[in-house]
């Protein structure tokens, strides 16, 4: 029997970046909000300390600060006709876990996502025609445009701290940035980072090309930062252990470094932490939350009554606390109907390598998160697509955020897979090689969504979440051009030999990808084809708000966190302004 | 970075494990353990032997990790940089037990896309495939340590090559986690039993577990001359920053 506690005025579900974000800004206005986390407290120090800190075997390839699969996994299949079955370690994907979230082992790669993006099929319609996408592809227009958001994203990077050159401001191009970026306000925070030699190499070859290289955008910082909260962050010194570890340096932009320590000092908000959410309750309308229940570390549950409820969670955990609470309409893809779940998308990966020769020390290790060099020439809409029969596209660069040697030992095609030959190889070129990567947007269609699965249950007896997915042919045909493109880097950069590697399908859940999972509560103008309306409220019970990159109706070319941080000031913006002064639906469906 | 000479090696390398195929089962946990050891002070306690593998499985395991990753006239091999170890170690703690595997039943056989669907912890995959390993070899009038080394790659590569079962185990399946962990004993902290002299990140130029590159990034194509550290060797945080709020030392 659950123990019912004292109603609060909000209770935000995960802990992490958006989490903390939502809950400062409403305790800061006088709530008292009580943040679920289902992992432990942790913050840099004691938690985050070297030496151990810098284990490849415990971070990397254990995946330490990773969500325990043995409690929750996420079943998967390519196709509905196939049995989805547990992914039983994590590998193509890694979901975080514990205070702060993934925004304590990111790799501080912070993007905003093209003007097009936010109004896609109206974009693609206008400047290719109606029937220029494939019609397999769901893509919609979000609800929102980049005009709206783009106060938005500039105040996430000014709280992060981020790292960059602007490359279009108020509409003046900019030498040196990027010129394909929608405009803004305002320069980054913090100047570029030092370029490192893969990402010098890389430059050069792109500039002669006639392609635009600029520095990638980074949340681990090249300069001592305070940002506006009064937190202070220091530089990146380009340890090499970023993604997958946690920063001992306050280097990089996390909810521990730039957000947290306002928040935990508030009064009016209480962090408790080993709670796992069971699901949103509903009053008997099924119109209105009335709080949630969930169960603590030791096993007692409890129910926490209140007036608002915000979750905040990574995406596929965002979409299986909506059905397991029974909100919205779950997707059909048999009928098209329903909206729970569907427009799942992911990242299309693909990467090239360019092996140079013994005279060339590449130094891979020599690396931050975010440190390298890319084009955005084949990103997004940035080109042409007329003529190549597919939308969306990825940025190149040479993104070297390590050179950690269990993962990373790059060998050229050909080399034996093990053996004397294998050694060599990889002696002879782990400090010679420069690695690009290729980083494509992921369109959503029918076929892939997420669901509960009806046989595999987490260590609460919930099903788990189902995800049916696999790679658009538009998605296959987009990753060979720009790898093509890739190559023709790598040929330019003087390399004795150059390999690259397309994706290709079938969708496989056996080699790392990315954690940048998408879609599921998706939002938009239209409640026939979105979960939330353009401010993040649930159109169905107007007193839960979704928020996350589970709202992107499609995933773009780029790294999905600095629209995530855009699309959760925008939600708070929304929060103040309407929905605490009137609370009740802000769009009628 | 100095490379090591096969004579400084061999020397380097201490007694049992020298040459592949010759190594009896308590080369395993010891001669590398201690090594690093009574170098840092730090590692895990040294054994006695296996905890882990049978004396008939070590000796398995030591001759196929001189063939997956072998001694040359520059670098030691997997059996010199304490690999069977480290497999050992892992096998016989929380990795082995099944430490981050999703274990609930039902099971069953999946497409290549969907990974590894078997009951098997690692542990008992191991146990599992290597009497399937023993048997077909014995079936074979065989006995994997006493081949040529030809011979044992021919072996391992049909083991490689899949379609044998091993008591329920794909050979295929075996044979890739055997080379995945060889490669991760090879290339981790010595701290786990593995990468002895941190000989392994001596071959690549990798300069381990910890620095500061801030000064050198931009020092395009610089050679980098000092040895690795382990986490057993770095010294204490010295870049710790004072954070908001935060002492800056533990």
């Amino acid at each position: 029997m659950a123990q019912r506690l004292k109603e609060v005025d909000v209770v935000v579900l995960g802990v992490g970046f958006v989490g903390s974000i939502v809950a400062k800004e409403l305790a800061a206005g006088g709530l008292k909000v009580v943040g679920l986390e289902r992992g432990d407290p942790r913050d840099t120090v004691p938690d985050f300390q070297g030496p151990y800190v810098h284990d490849e075997l415990r971070f990397a390839i254990r995946k330490a600060l990773m969500q325990d699969n043995t409690r929750e996994a996420v079943t998967f299949r390519n196709n509905a006709g196939q049995t989805a079955l547990p992914v039983r370690r994590w590998e193509s994907f890694l979901p975080g876990t514990g205070l702060g979230g993934a925004g304590v082992h990111w790799n501080g790669q912070t993007y905003r996502f093209q003007a097009a993006d936010f109004i896609l099929r109206s974009h693609v319609e206008e400047r290719y025609g109606k029937g220029f996408a494939d019609p397999e592809l769901s893509i919609q227009d979000w609800g929102v445009t980049y005009a709206d958001l783009e106060p938005h994203f500039d105040r996430f990077e000014y709280l992060l701290g981020t790292s960059g050159k602007a490359g279009n401001l108020n509409g003046k191009i900019v030498e040196g940035g990027d010129p394909f970026e929608a405009p803004r306000a305002r320069d980054y925070p913090t100047p570029p980072m030092k370029e490192h030699y893969a990402g010098a190499i890389f430059r050069k070859a792109a500039n002669g090309l006639g392609y635009h290289p600029y520095p990638q955008p980074s949340s681990n910082l090249s300069q001592p930062y305070t940002n506006p909260e009064g937190l202070q962050l220091n530089t990146c010194v380009f340890c090499g252990f970023c993604e997958r570890f946690a920063c001992e340096h306050y280097a990089k932009s996390s909810p521990q470094t730039v957000i947290l320590p306002v928040l935990l000092k508030n009064p009016n908000f209480e962090l408790r932490t080993g709670c796992q959410v069971q699901r949103i309750n509903l009053d008997s309308t099924g119109k209105k939350a009335t709080g949630v229940t969930y169960i603590d570390a030791a096993g007692r549950e409890f129910e926490q009554p209140a007036s608002l409820v915000i979750s905040a969670l990574f995406s596929f955990n965002n979409v299986r606390m909506l059905l397991l609470s029974g909100i919205g309409t779950p997707f059909d893809p048999a009928t098209n109907k329903g909206v729970v779940g569907r427009n799942y998308a992911y990242q299309t990966m693909s990467s090239a390598q360019a092996f140079f020769d013994e005279s060339v020390n590449i130094n891979p290790f020599m690396a931050s998160g975010a440190s390298g060099t890319m084009i955005n020439d084949f990103a997004g809409d940035s080109f042409d697509h007329a003529p190549h029969g597919f939308i969306g596209g990825s940025y190149i660069g040479a993104i070297n955020t390590n050179g950690r040697p269990i993962e990373y030992h790059p060998v050229p095609p050909g080399t034996p897979k093990w053996g004397k030959g294998w050694k060599e190889a990889v002696a002879r070129h782990y400090n010679h090689t420069v690695s690009m990567t290729i980083h494509g947007s992921s369109m959503p269609r029918r076929a892939n969504y997420l669901d509960l699965d009806p046989t595999y249950k987490d260590a609460w007896g919930q099903p788990l979440l189902r995800m049916t997915f696999d790679f658009p042919q538009n998605d296959l045909k987009m990753a060979q051009f720009v790898t093509n493109k890739a190559v023709e880097i790598g040929n330019a950069m003087g390399a004795k030999v150059v390999a690259g590697s397309p994706r290709k399908g079938p969708y496989t859940v056996t080699q790392y990808q990315t954690t940048h999972n998408t879609g599921g509560t998706v939002m938009g103008a239209d409640p026939q084809t979105s979960v939330v309306n353009p401010y993040l409220q649930c159109w169905d019970v107007p007193n839960v708000f979704v928020i996350g990159a589970s709202n992107f109706a499609h995933n773009a070319s780029w790294n999905p966190t600095g629209t995530i941080g855009a699309l959760v000031y925008w939600a708070i913006d929304a929060l103040k302004s309407k929905y605490l002064k009137a609370p009740g639906a802000l769009v009628q469906a | 970075m100095a490379k090591l000479s096969r004579r400084s090696f061999l020397k380097a390398a201490g007694s049992a494990s020298v040459l592949p195929g010759v190594i009896g089962a308590a080369g395993i946990g010891t001669a590398a353990e201690a090594e690093v050891s009574n170098k840092t002070g730090k590692a895990a306690a040294a054994t006695s032997g296996p905890a882990f593998f049978t004396p008939n499985e070590a000796a398995f395991i030591e001759a196929a990790c001189a063939r997956l990753i072998p001694l040359d006239e520059l670098w030691p091999g997997a059996v010199e940089a304490g690999v069977p170890n480290y497999l050992d170690k892992q096998l016989g703690g929380a990795w082995g037990a099944g430490e981050r595997l999703y274990r609930s039943g039902p099971w069953q056989a999946g497409t290549p896309s969907q990974g590894y669907q078997l009951p098997f912890t690692p542990a008992e995959l191991f146990r599992n495939a290597l009497r399937g390993v023993e048997a077909d070899l014995k079936a074979q009038g065989k006995v994997f340590k006493n081949l040529s080394g030809d011979d044992q790659d021919a072996y391992l590569k049909s083991l490689e090559a899949g379609g044998k079962d091993l008591n329920g185990v794909p050979s295929e399946l075996f044979f890739q986690i055997l080379l995945g962990m060889t490669v991760e004993g090879y290339f981790s902290d010595p701290a786990y039993g593995g990468n002895k002299d941190m000989a392994a990140w001596k071959m690549i130029g990798f300069p381990g577990a910890y620095a500061s590159y801030y000064d050198l990034v931009d020092q395009h194509g610089v050679r980098i001359a000092r040895a690795p550290m382990s986490i057993a060797d770095a010294p204490p945080m010295e870049h710790m920053h004072q954070g908001p709020d935060i002492p800056a030392k533990l």
